[in-house]
């Protein structure tokens, strides 16, 4: 993990005495509400319905066990005792109180974690694939330019005051993008060309929204020196041409697509032959420093099959199952990638208790050399865990309530916290959530149906990503009234697709009839092996559509 | 539209101090008066008046409003002891890019003067740019706004005010 320097430590704490230090001003009346706004959303900070909300960030899902416990301490002390993780690898108290949040900021930067612009109109935390580092067809790993990306957006004076937010995400697999790179502002593939040299194909004005879009590209390879000065150039751009008079046509999208993409990254590689070969690029020594915070660690030569594991995996279904769901395979002969599930019914989706957070830096420590990453589906990774060490981890799991093995199944749902917690929301989204978890309890069954993803949003701002849900639900206001509207197709993967609407939205207690209906037609016409999303673009959305409405 | 009240004082260089420019704005109705002294007049009437402006019995700069950009006086600069920005609104960013395109692409080496609504806390990241004088939204305290100025000590990426990023440092 990367480890901070005194330059680095110096940035948050002086972010936390100037955060104080604006507190303090707008407490005591002297810089209005309207001023303070900005202020705070750049430190994560929201006035909510019916409280503040803190985001936290999580630079790219990484945790050391040491910060996960301090998440734990600040959800104890100063929150109610629980935590969110959002689908953007950062963590959400929903009730800290105001005057307290300089005290919080201060307390994360004694472990090197801060807030710094996880809201506002301004480039917020990079993401990227879980497994990073450890997946088997890595072209390289990520994490190494994501922190290079972090210190380059992190108070950049010329990009403070951005049309609208800004999102990069960075993927270095081939068979997957499990970042969801292609609804960002700005996706990155790291890539390898034609003389063997590893660059990055550039994909801008992607985005959910309102207006979802899939990025375009904009450049096919650029070499890894230059990635500062060619995200300055779109950043340039888009500051001075994205539109500003409407909130709702602000993000970079609207700007490619009314400039048409030729047109943008011509502009772009215009600004960017002005700037390119200056200072701001990248120097090898820099980026061998980086890697340095990332290489393996000791792991052990180890069989490629440990067969304790495959005693345990014959011998116990249960335990075949999660691990057939919930873990993942590992570059290492050996070692595997473990996903420890915040999906239980019952429990709003991403949701931790400080308890279970200093369990899993415990199991963290035990297993995984005290590494965690956060997950852009909402659960928790111990990236490296022995083989031979997985059915305790299993054991330990279940009793804590991680080993929910649904992963990837349409009860791991991405959800966002919904009317119960956000002012935004046109309805309700955890209570639906919870209705067809509990309507799709039977294992076997989940299993049956295979992979699923099911996306939920409580309004059009789309952070449950409803759009790239093979089951996508959305809230919507009906005269006062909260409704579902319900899209099909949508994909967040490498083969990223947006989902068509089914058709007139649906009342809350109608919701888990209409899903079964859906996967009804699914199982039902599915051949063989073919998962829902490829039934789906194979035999289109009509007998989808007439089975739902038939009685209506 | 920025405030055309004299302004006694800014903050220049680092320290408040008095300001001898009038800045000029021209009302959407009725007459104006070009004062005497220093003026800061609009970008549009600078263009109009060229002649009389050259006859002008004192220094004259220039202020731009967000959507008039940089490119369209980058041929003209050495006429010009100094340019103003407005920001109509604080979040209105365009303005950092500008000030940070006439100092590193066009080399303009006069003042460059923030002006409209700007207040202590955009000040930092004003000053990388290339902004060095204030003139603070009116109503607020200049003293305390002298904090805004270096507020975080060590900076990550390559400005005006320090062209070498961080990593080039370390
Ligand atoms: S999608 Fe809407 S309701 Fe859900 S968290 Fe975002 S803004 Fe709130």
């Amino acid at each position: 993990m990367y480890v901070y320097n005194d330059c680095d430590q110096q940035i948050v704490n002086d972010r936390v005495a100037q955060f104080r230090d604006q507190m303090q001003r707008y407490l005591a009346g002297k810089i209005s509400s309207d001023e303070f706004l900005p202020l705070r959303l750049q430190n994560g900070l929201y006035i909510q319905r019916h409280a503040p909300m803190l985001r936290i960030a999580i630079p790219y899902g990484m945790l050391s066990a040491k910060q996960m416990r301090m998440l734990a301490h600040v959800a104890r002390t100063y929150d109610k005792g629980y935590g969110h993780f959002s689908t953007r690898q950062n963590m959400q108290l929903h009730w800290p109180k105001l005057e307290q949040v300089p005290d919080i900021l201060a307390d994360l930067a004694s472990v090197q974690m801060h807030s710094i612009q996880t809201s506002g109109n301004c480039i917020r935390n990079t993401t990227t694939d879980q497994f990073a580092g450890v997946a088997k067809d890595e072209i390289e790993d990520p994490r190494p330019y994501c922190e290079l990306i972090r210190q380059w957006s992190t108070f950049h004076p010329e990009f403070a005051y951005l049309p609208r937010k800004f999102k990069i995400a960075v993927n270095a697999v081939r068979s997957a993008d499990r970042a969801a790179t292609m609804v960002h502002d700005i996706g990155l593939h790291l890539v390898t060309n034609a003389t063997g040299e590893n660059g990055f194909k550039v994909f801008v004005g992607g985005g959910l929204g309102r207006t979802p879009v899939i990025g375009s590209l904009v450049r096919e390879f650029l070499p890894k020196e230059h990635l500062l000065s060619y995200l300055e150039a779109i950043l340039r751009v888009y500051n001075r041409y994205g539109r500003r008079d409407n909130k709702h046509k602000a993000r970079i999208k609207i700007l490619v697509r009314a400039l048409t993409p030729e047109k943008f990254t011509e502009m772009v590689e215009q600004e960017w032959q002005q700037i390119k070969d200056g200072p701001s690029t990248v120097t090898t020594a820099e980026i061998e420093r980086l890697k340095s915070f990332f290489t393996e660690p000791d792991y052990e030569t180890l069989p490629e099959i440990d067969t304790s594991f495959e005693a345990h995996r014959t011998q116990e279904k249960v335990f075949a199952n999660w691990v057939s769901r919930n873990v993942y395979p590992h570059k290492k002969p050996g070692y595997a990638a473990v996903t420890l599930s915040l999906k239980k019914t019952g429990i709003a989706p991403g949701d931790a208790t400080h308890e279970q957070m200093d369990i899993m830096a415990d199991l963290a420590e035990r297993y995984s050399f005290g590494e965690l990453r956060v997950s852009h589906e909402q659960n928790i990774v111990l990236a490296d865990v022995k083989q031979s060490d997985l059915y305790p981890l299993w054991q330990d799991a279940k009793r804590y309530g991680f080993a929910t093995p649904t992963l990837g199944l349409l009860t791991d749902m991405i959800c966002c916290p919904g009317g119960d917690f956000c002012a935004l929301a046109n309805a309700k989204s955890i209570p639906i959530a919870q209705q067809i978890q509990e309507r799709f309890n039977d294992l076997d069954y989940l299993y049956d149906i295979g992979d699923l993803d099911l996306n939920i949003s409580g309004c059009m701002n789309a952070c449950g990503h409803h759009h790239v849900g093979n089951i996508g639900i959305l809230g919507v206001d009906k005269k006062g009234a909260e409704f579902y509207q319900v899209s099909l197709g949508g994909s967040s993967g490498i083969d990223a697709s947006l989902g068509n609407i089914l058709g007139p939205s649906f009342s809350e207690d109608a919701i888990a009839d209409v899903i079964e209906k859906i996967v009804d037609v699914y199982v039902a016409n599915r051949i063989e092996e073919e998962r829902f999303i490829d039934t789906y673009r194979r035999i289109g959305i009509d007998p989808f559509k007439q089975q739902v409405y038939r009685n209506a | 539209m920025p405030n055309d009240s004299t302004q006694h004082c800014i903050i220049k260089d680092g320290i408040i101090q008095p300001d001898h420019w009038h800045l000029v704005t021209i009302p959407e109705t009725g007459n104006y008066d070009i004062p005497p002294g220093d003026i800061i007049v609009p970008l549009k009437l600078w263009q109009e008046q060229a002649d009389t402006l050259s006859q002008h019995p004192g220094k004259v700069g220039i202020w731009i409003n967000s959507h008039e950009e940089p490119e369209w006086i980058a041929d003209k600069l050495r006429q010009l002891p100094l340019i103003a920005i407005n920001f109509p609104i604080f979040t209105d960013g365009r303005g950092y890019s500008y000030a940070r395109l006439l100092r590193e692409r066009y080399h303009f080496q006069g003042e460059i003067r923030a002006i409209g609504d700007v207040t202590q806390d955009q000040l930092f990241y004003m000053r990388r740019c290339g902004f060095d004088s204030f003139a603070l939204k009116e109503g607020k305290d200049m003293e305390t706004a002298l904090n805004g100025l270096a507020t975080i000590s060590q900076s990550y990426q390559a400005a005006v005010d320090q062209p070498q990023p961080l990593f080039r440092r370390r």
